[in-house]
């Protein structure tokens, strides 16, 4: 009954990449999920024209990154000032955008995306595939570089410190609004990176990100937004107790297995606020 | 959301053109002299956005029977209108169709719960909402709704269909169902449990529901895996299909898997799945697929092919999408060139309820549309296919959805 | 089709510049009303149906602006507290014979009672957490309304369809005309009761949780209770909306209450202006009347016109309308 391992790891995958995006800029982006798909679709529309699978790989990072930090300065640098829901209003605007264009420009039809790890079984029931395997391994490489990024460089000092608090940062000479320009530069590519490694097993397609995105974001909350580990824990945790629910709740619990587990979830963060291995941070007046 | 996809093209009829110049005194809502006002409402955005092709396509066709002269020595003028799957706005558009624009009818709306949110109001309204895109078996309720009625086969019939296969070849098997958590699945379900009759209980040992906002279908699959199940009926939209099909291939779970025909095109499932592991598949159909090799040189699909190099060049041609809106609409032009004496929403409901044996070309051999008063179902019959690895391969009798009980 | 838009800002205008100056707000707010009550009488039934569409979502508008705008607590997850309500009466009107106006009460009651019982949990969340929260809530509701067991009375997911009701009275009014009429007094009613909530000790002690929790406990508010209590009220003003709409559209269906209208709902609050009552019906506007002009610029990319106007309307009024009228009379003013 470890089916929901399955799942798990591509909510793991998708709930490091929230926790990153909100490192960085301290926001919950919900076009976060849109901006990865059109991500993938590049990679698709790179791999369509040729396009070796690795330089693709590379190449949709680097236009990622790129496309975040000009979102980043185009869209949300004339509005820093309005306050936050106004911001997410931007968001939802930008979902719309995404899933419009992508729509247009690709239609609608699903695509399958190749896997670097092929699809074998490892284990002999296959719960986990090679390509889930793959995909977890990634998500950990990925989870340690951004570890060794934010600890012991420069910048990525200056984006942390930018981020948790613009107005100390500015002082210590810290360009604040450029260091947002490159967390979401780094957010889009981690989405971007999310998105290649989820699409060979949902399949690409303009909607394919939205309820990912949920679960995500369920992981990461669950899991604590500060904490990258956490995150991936979190993830598998959905995953399975969303699997769980289905199988043993009777009458009721495999139509209302997200609910149920978004329940639990929610029960979890009563008792604690943070997330099972977040930091409390203690409010002063 | 669970728009069967059909493929069919009817022949145009060519020597169908005797106009009649009725000198109609009282002019019915949306018809002059020289237009026929006609409205869509379909999904354009939003989650359901996939189906827009069918709008799309049925806008195209349109074009071409305006090209060609237009129908009853009229034009027809067509307003497409986006609901983005919400039954409220729905209802807007709808009443903007009907009181605003004044249309004469609307066409071929998308749907089950857009559809029935209308419902009643077209028929308070008695304005045809003719030939939904929703294999739902309510919408064929000719004693309630006159004003209604449904295309393709329903639901429950294909469930049917099915069941009785199963019976005869599989008596003895377990049955493990994937299903999308809503009309179209239950009605599938529903279909299917009738043809089974006493001992659907015993056979069907594990039934998975999946809702659409799943990201994937893998944990139900190996679920039904495990379950025990050598019979595996899969009631899935065609992301969802490919997604089971795929997965079931690479946990080596091989039991005898039937797709519903929402999900039998070799162009967008079985492709994206892998045409390997979609060797052996059953379904059942009413159309050629025109990714199927053995219509290469059909005439019927060619003519469709020319109609989308000309009129939809950007329309997807292996989706079946396009099929669909090609056919449907090839059936409303039918409709209105019989109903050329009588251009009245009450004419149009009437030559509706009276096709006889209506062929079209693309249409699989032998399956023909017919109503009557008595009969809103206007495709009803199917045959049983399997994939080869390549290509689906017909097999048995063309068999009557409404008749398949045992 | 902005026309009421339009009409705030330009009355507003005009009153602003005479120095009379008694109350440019109440001139305008009786302008826009007197416009609100004149339009059955000119339009096709189609457009009033629009327009009462638009009053409908201005009221839920209103319940989530008394939650976030007076409470500042947040919430994806309104949409919820519409179906429930929306269910309400669609239920009381299907299997039980009750006339059409008894079922609001009960629609906000049971909403009143659904909110207070959510409210209580998500106290302890805060900011994401609580979004987090709410999100789950809208994502849960259509599957509940799905779930077999209650097939019998919600009608699973056929949704349930209710009759229209007539002018009483002899009134010559149609049915549209009436509902329109309906809903107004409704929508004035609980804009009265808003109002009055906010001047209220009750409702100074709702904005003092807001702009500081802690300090507001240290002067002896219980936040819990009427951190709760604001997401009873919220979902009560939701909760009738959502009745409203039912009876206005005559079907209710899991899939008219999804993710997608909680959202809606949160984009008609911050483009009314958060914390500013009467935006509510600038927010409804938008919701009916946006995704109609960007189909018509563009049918394939409807959803990205979409977005494209929100992000140029924040680019306007990054405070919502309420912020924009604001700024502009206070500019007047000074001159």
């Amino acid at each position: 009954m470890l089916a929901g391992i399955a799942t798990g790891g591509i909510y793991a995958c998708m709930a490091l990449a929230v926790v990153m995006i909100y490192q960085a800029i301290h926001h919950l982006n919900f076009a976060q999920g849109e901006m990865a798909m059109f991500s993938t679709f590049i990679a698709w529309q790179l791999l369509q024209w040729g396009f070796p699978y690795w330089l693709a790989f590379v190449l949709t990072i680097g236009i990622s990154f790129v496309g975040g930090f000009i979102i980043e300065r185009t869209v949300f640098k004339p509005i820093e000032n309005a306050p936050v829901l106004s911001h997410i209003v931007v968001f939802i605007a930008l979902f719309a955008i995404f899933n419009s264009l992508a729509g247009f420009i690709w239609d609608f039809t699903i695509k399958p995306f190749p896997s670097p790890f092929g699809n074998a079984s490892l284990f002999g029931d296959g719960l986990i595939g090679a390509h889930q395997a793959g995909m977890i391994v990634m998500t950990f490489v990925v989870l340690v570089l951004l570890f060794a990024f934010f600890r012991y460089t420069r910048v990525g000092l200056a984006m942390r410190a930018a981020a948790a608090n613009p107005e100390s940062a500015r002082l210590v000479g810290i360009r604040v609004g450029m260091m947002t320009g490159l967390g979401w530069g780094m957010a889009s590519a981690i989405g971007a990176v999310a998105g290649i490694l989820i699409a060979p097993v949902v399949f690409l397609e303009p909607n394919m990100m939205l309820s990912i995105l949920l679960y995500g974001f369920a992981g990461a909350v669950l899991g604590g937004l500060t904490s990258p580990g956490g995150a991936v824990f979190g993830g598998f945790a959905v995953g399975v107790v969303e699997n769980l629910a289905g199988t043993y709740i009777p009458v009721v619990g495999a139509e209302l297995k997200l609910p149920i587990a978004l329940f639990l979830i929610i029960a979890v963060l009563v008792f604690k606020p943070n997330g099972l291995f977040g930091r409390t941070i203690v409010q002063r007046v | 959301m669970n728009t069967s996809i059909s493929m069919r093209a009817i022949g145009t009829a060519v020597g169908f053109s005797v106009i009649a110049f009725a000198a109609a005194s009282a002019q019915e809502m949306g018809v002059t002299d020289s237009t026929i006002k006609i409205g869509i409402i379909q999904p354009l955005s939003g989650p359901a956005s996939a189906y827009s092709q069918i709008a799309y396509t049925d806008q195209a066709y349109i074009k071409m029977i305006n090209d060609n002269g237009g129908v009853c020595g009229r034009q027809i003028e067509l307003i497409l209108y986006d609901d983005g799957y919400s039954p409220p706005k729905t209802v807007e558009q709808a009443r903007k169709l009907v009181e605003s624009d004044e249309v004469f009818l609307i066409f071929n709306g998308l749907g089950t719960p857009t559809n029935s949110a209308i419902q009643k109001y077209m028929n308070a309204k008695k304005v045809p909402q003719l030939f939904v895109a929703t294999g739902a078996s309510k919408f064929g309720d000719h004693a309630n709704f006159p004003w209604t009625m449904g295309w393709q086969p329903n639901y429950i019939a294909e469930g049917k269909i099915y069941a009785r296969y199963i019976l005869d070849q599989h008596a003895d098997g377990k049955i493990g169902i994937l299903y999308q958590n809503d009309d179209y699945g239950k009605d599938y379900i529903n279909g299917l449990r009738a043809g089974l009759g006493d001992k659907a209980d015993d056979m069907i040992v594990m039934e998975q529901p999946y809702e659409v906002a799943d990201p994937t279908v893998d944990s139900q699959i190996i679920n039904l895996k495990s379950s025990g199940a050598d019979i595996f009926i899969n009631i899935a939209t065609p992301k969802f299909a490919a997604q089971a099909i795929k997965k079931a291939a690479e946990i080596g779970w091989k039991p005898l898997h039937i797709v519903n025909s929402v999900s039998n095109s070799v162009g967008s499932v079985l492709k994206p799945a892998g045409l390997e592991n979609a060797v052996d598949l059953i379904s059942a159909n009413y159309g050629k697929d025109p990714q199927d090799p053995q219509w290469k040189d059909d005439e019927g699909l060619k003519k469709w092919a020319a109609f989308m190099d000309k009129y939809y060049p950007d329309g997807d041609k292996t989706s079946s999408f396009t099929v669909f809106g090609y056919g449907v609409t090839q059936t409303l032009e039918h409709v209105l060139k019989n109903s050329c004496d009588n251009l009245t929403r009450e004419g149009v409901m009437k030559s509706a309820a009276s096709i006889k044996d209506f062929e079209t070309d693309t249409a699989l051999p032998g399956i023909k549309i017919n109503t009557s008063e008595t009969d809103f179902y206007p495709i009803e019959q199917m045959q049983l296919m399997k994939f080869n690895g390549e290509r689906w391969e017909l097999f048995g009798d063309v068999i009557d959805g409404s008749q398949a009980t045992n | 089709m902005t026309a009421s838009q339009d009409n705030v800002s330009i009355v507003t205008g005009k009153a602003g510049t005479r120095p009379v100056a008694a109350t440019p707000g109440a001139i305008a707010s009786l302008a826009v009303l007197a416009l609100l009550v004149a339009c059955p009488f000119f339009l096709k039934n189609f457009h009033i149906f629009q327009l009462n569409l638009m009053l409908v979502y201005a009221i839920a508008i209103m319940g989530l602006n008394l939650l976030t705008g007076f409470n500042g607590q947040f919430s994806l997850g309104h949409g919820a507290f519409y179906a429930i309500g929306a269910y309400t009466t669609a239920i009381l009107m299907d299997q039980y014979d009750i006339a059409y106006f008894w079922t609001l009460p009960v629609a906000g009651i049971v909403c009143f009672v659904a909110g207070f019982l959510f409210g209580l949990p998500a106290l302890r969340l805060e900011n994401i957490y609580l979004a987090l929260a709410t999100f789950a809530l809208a994502v849960a509701t259509p599957q509940m309304l799905k779930l077999s067991v209650l097939e019998h009375w919600t009608g699973g997911v056929q949704g349930i369809v209710i009759f229209k009701p007539d002018a009483p009275f002899g009134l010559p009014l149609n049915q549209d005309q009436w509902l329109y009429f309906f809903t107004l007094a409704v929508g004035l009613l609980l804009y009265w009761a808003a109002r009055n909530l906010i001047r209220s000790r009750a409702g100074r002690a709702l904005m003092a949780i807001r702009d500081n929790p802690l300090a507001a406990r240290s002067m002896g508010i219980n936040v819990s209770l009427y951190k709760a209590l604001a997401f009873g009220v919220s979902a009560f003003f939701t909760g009738i909306a959502g009745a409203l709409a039912a009876i206005v559209i005559q079907f209710v269906a899991p899939d008219s209450f999804t993710l997608v209208l909680s959202v809606a709902l949160l984009v008609g609050l911050v483009v009314g202006g958060v914390g500013w009552l009467p935006g509510a019906v600038v927010g409804g506007a938008f919701i009916v009347f946006v995704p109609n002009i960007a189909e018509e610029i563009s049918k394939g990319l409807s959803g990205a016109m979409y977005g494209v106007i929100l992000i140029l309307l924040i680019y306007l009024m990054p405070t919502g309308a309420g912020g924009l009228i604001r700024t502009v009379t206070d500019r007047l003013r000074r001159r």
